[in-house]
């Protein structure tokens, strides 16, 4: 036992950071920066760059387009794209329906939607929530009826993550009214060009337009794009719940998002010293800091179990909870450091107009949005509290 | 980066967990530390010989099997899980940290007589007014002819009144540093009393007590090496944590599925489900975090320092939010001292406390990475 990086993962390090370095696009550096609003094409350039390398889905199998990497060096990755503050690969087609087709889909649906992921030529949401079914995911109404060679789909769906730019949606529907809870239940991809949907935006606490609500009215969808058999995709649901799960932890992300927490910390005074020397300031990064450092060796144990071929199991739960935890206090921490100037709201303020009267520090501006945004990670992906009764049921027995 | 262990640690812990279950099951530990001596000789000659795990820490030219911080973590989870009140901690990981870099003569033969079991070490480090701070020692090693005579107060020295040496901290000329003491030696008295945690201790009394030049185990100046014995012996200390919290959590499960109140087994209120499930999390980062402390044990001073701190305060943690939790999903049944969870609960608080609290560690951890 040991933590020690081989030569070969040393090297590998330089390579990724170099690669880095020299593609990153420079216009999305500085758009991040400024905390612009992204549009589908921001999203997509660093996606594409890295799917030219053959990058972009790190946990993939080979044989489906995956680089082949171990669990050490897919670390390595996350940890070097952290580093340099890139743009986060949207996880609904990589990490979500990807591996769900891979796994469950038959030859012809790999061999149809894998490549387009991996290219990012299709941009997948994802189809679950319903306003009736939100923690209780079974309870979900949206129907698929069986006409001939197609499903028709009715029924609404929520809380759709970036839908308005959607191609493709993995869609869980009841395609039989009478069985019940997770009987019943099917894993529908549906083309969102298909007439009968209609997508409508929610804003959320952060004034921004990420998620969505669904509407399917009547939506043609042909059986050939159910996956896995028709009243078993509980079992797609379920499994990709658990994948979802360990990326969540984020810990990378974070332990960059605390170094510029410290950034932020060393420039904020607080009477007449930085407000990092602040011992109660200073106590709660240290706090914070310990909690990173104890969900990284459990996520660097979870994984070594996946590497000895032990898949992600009902232990993801932890690294959800925790890992959303540690990135809800930092952005928390973030906003008490900038005190005063959380308050100020940026959205629709004319262009250049801040070069006049600058309003705050720049990394005040996403102070307050971020900190009210951060709240939906406790809440998705299966609330926290959910990810509680799974602990208890799957790990503990209880 | 690899986290299997190796055939041989296995066999190791599997072995001690064997020994223990065996040999010392709660009723018996009550027995051994219920007696005058608080605890039973044959134990820590079964260690030394039928087991063979004294030496396991040490290298095999200094008569060991070749391990090191690993054995010490695996051991020393083992001894938690059973709540052993051997001191393995002084013996080993203090007295055997020191010696095995001690430049000292003495060192070997010593080394020789911990590994046989001959020799029992408590650590003589804390003081009235010192607290945590390791430099903060008002006991006097003054040079005197060739070797030095110590004087001073020491406080709550666990396992002295069972040790044949004690290994002393004491004021130089220069600075701090670590000596070897017979216990028998002239000028050394000892008030000895029992710990809440089943243990035994003693206010030890130094008085013009006469050492030679070769019972000095690091430099006149060994403050840096002192840290780093007892940055190993907290990682011990947190892995006996995680050995409780086990136990702790396992208990609690155990007991709230056989426990029924309003018509039903109490395991089945998620308000007492989640409260066991944060309390499985608290296990699984103190796992977590003695892992991580314990490999990180090789790296420079301060990474380490950090670390360890970082792990302590973490571990800290954990015992106070179980050991809590463990005895209120007890209830009334917690509180009484028949109940094996009580003791790991007083086990538990104390090494909450051991080489440093929560605080001091989260401000040592400040200091060096702020």
């Amino acid at each position: 036992m040991n933590l020690d990086f081989t030569p070969e993962q040393i090297a590998f390090r330089e390579e990724v950071r170099a690669f880095i370095a020299e593609n990153y696009p420079e216009d999305l550096k500085s758009k991040m920066a400024d905390s612009e609003e992204l549009g589908k094409e921001d999203y997509l350039a660093w996606h594409r760059i890295l799917a030219k390398k053959g990058w972009v889905a790190p946990g993939w199998p080979k044989e489906y387009g995956g680089p082949g990497w171990s669990t050490v060096e897919r670390y390595i990755f996350a940890e070097e794209c952290a580093k340099a503050d890139t743009m986060m690969i949207l996880p609904f087609g990589i990490n979500m329906v990807g591996p769900v087709i891979y796994t469950f889909g038959t030859p012809e649906q790999k061999a149809r939607f894998l490549p387009r992921i991996l290219s990012g030529e299709d941009w997948w949401c994802q189809g679950y929530s319903e306003p009736g079914a939100g923690s209780d995911l079974a309870s979900l109404r949206t129907k698929a009826e069986r006409q001939g060679d197609h499903y028709i789909v009715n029924g609404q769906k929520t809380w759709t993550t970036l839908a308005q730019h959607a191609d493709w949606g993995f869609f869980l529907v009841r395609t039989d009214p009478d069985a019940k809870m997770q009987e019943g239940i099917s894993f529908l991809l549906i083309d969102m060009k298909s007439p009968g949907i209609t997508v409508r935006p929610i804003i959320t606490l952060g004034g921004e337009h990420e998620v969505n609500e669904v509407f399917l009215d009547n939506v043609k969808v042909p059986v050939e794009n159910r996956i896995f058999h028709e009243n078993k995709g509980w079992t797609c649901a379920k499994f990709l719940l658990a994948h979802e799960r360990t990326g969540i932890a984020g810990v990378a992300r974070s332990k960059r998002g605390i170094e510029k927490l410290k950034q932020i910390a060393k420039t904020e005074q607080a009477n007449d010293r930085p407000l990092i020397e602040d011992p109660f300031f200073r106590r709660k990064i240290a706090e914070l800091e310990m909690d990173l450092t104890a969900l990284e060796y459990t996520e660097l144990r979870v994984l070594a179990n996946e590497q000895a071929g032990k898949g992600p199991g009902p232990e993801s739960s932890l690294l959800k909870i925790k890992g959303t935890e540690v990135q809800q206090r930092i952005t928390e921490l973030v906003l008490e450091a900038v005190g005063h100037y959380g308050a100020p709201y940026f959205r629709g303020f004319p262009e250049d107009g801040d070069n006049i009267y600058p309003i705050g520090p720049d990394y005040a501006h996403q102070a307050a949005p971020r900190y009210f945004n951060m709240r939906k990670t406790s809440i998705y992906g299966g609330s926290n509290e959910i990810q509680r009764n799974i602990i208890a049921k799957m790990v503990l027995g209880l | 980066m690899n986290f299997e262990y190796t055939e041989e640690q296995t066999l190791l812990r599997n072995t001690l967990s064997r020994y223990f279950a065996d040999a010392y099951d709660f009723e018996a530990r009550r027995k051994m530390t219920g007696s005058d001596a608080g605890r039973d000789p044959a134990v820590w000659t079964a260690l030394a010989e039928e087991l063979g795990i004294l030496g396991a820490a040490f290298s095999e030219e200094q008569g060991g099997l070749g391990g090191g911080a690993l054995e010490n973590m695996l051991i020393m989870e083992e001894f938690g899980k059973a709540l052993a009140v051997e001191p393995y901690l002084s013996t080993v990981v203090v007295a055997g940290g020191f010696l095995k870099r001690s430049k000292s003569p003495a060192a070997e033969g010593m080394i020789e007589k911990i590994i046989s079991g001959e020799a029992i070490v408590a650590f003589a480090y804390a003081e009235p007014t010192g607290r945590y701070d390791l430099s903060a020692v008002k006991t006097e090693a003054k040079a005197s002819g060739s070797g030095y005579t110590i004087s001073g107060q020491k406080s709550v020295v666990a396992g002295a009144p069972w040790a044949t040496h004690f290994v002393v901290t004491a004021k130089t000329a220069t600075g701090v540093a670590a000596f070897l003491v017979e216990a028998g030696a002239d000028g050394i008295s000892m008030r000895s009393y029992p710990t809440v945690d089943g243990g035994m201790a003693a206010e030890v009394q130094f008085d013009g007590v006469s050492v030679g030049a070769d019972a000095r185990l690091t430099a006149e100046d060994g403050l840096a090496d002192i840290e780093l014995v007892v940055d190993e012996a907290t990682v011990a200390a947190c892995a006996e944590a995680v050995g409780c919290l086990h136990q702790l959590h396992a208990q609690t499960m155990q007991y709230a599925k056989e426990r029924k109140q309003f018509g039903r087994a109490i395991a089945d209120f998620q308000v007492l489900q989640h409260r066991m499930v944060d309390m499985f999390m608290e296990v699984e980062q103190a796992v977590s975090m003695t892992l991580m402390a314990t490999l990180k044990l090789g790296e420079d001073a301060k990474a380490r320092a950090a670390a360890v701190s970082l792990a302590k305060a973490k571990v800290g943690r954990a015992c106070k939010f179980v050991g809590e939790n463990a005895i209120q999903i007890h209830g009334g049944m917690g509180m009484t001292d028949e109940l094996a969870v009580g003791h790991y609960f007083k086990r538990a608080t104390i090494l909450e406390g051991l080489f440093g609290s929560i605080d001091h560690h989260l401000a040592r951890y400040e200091k060096l990475s702020f």
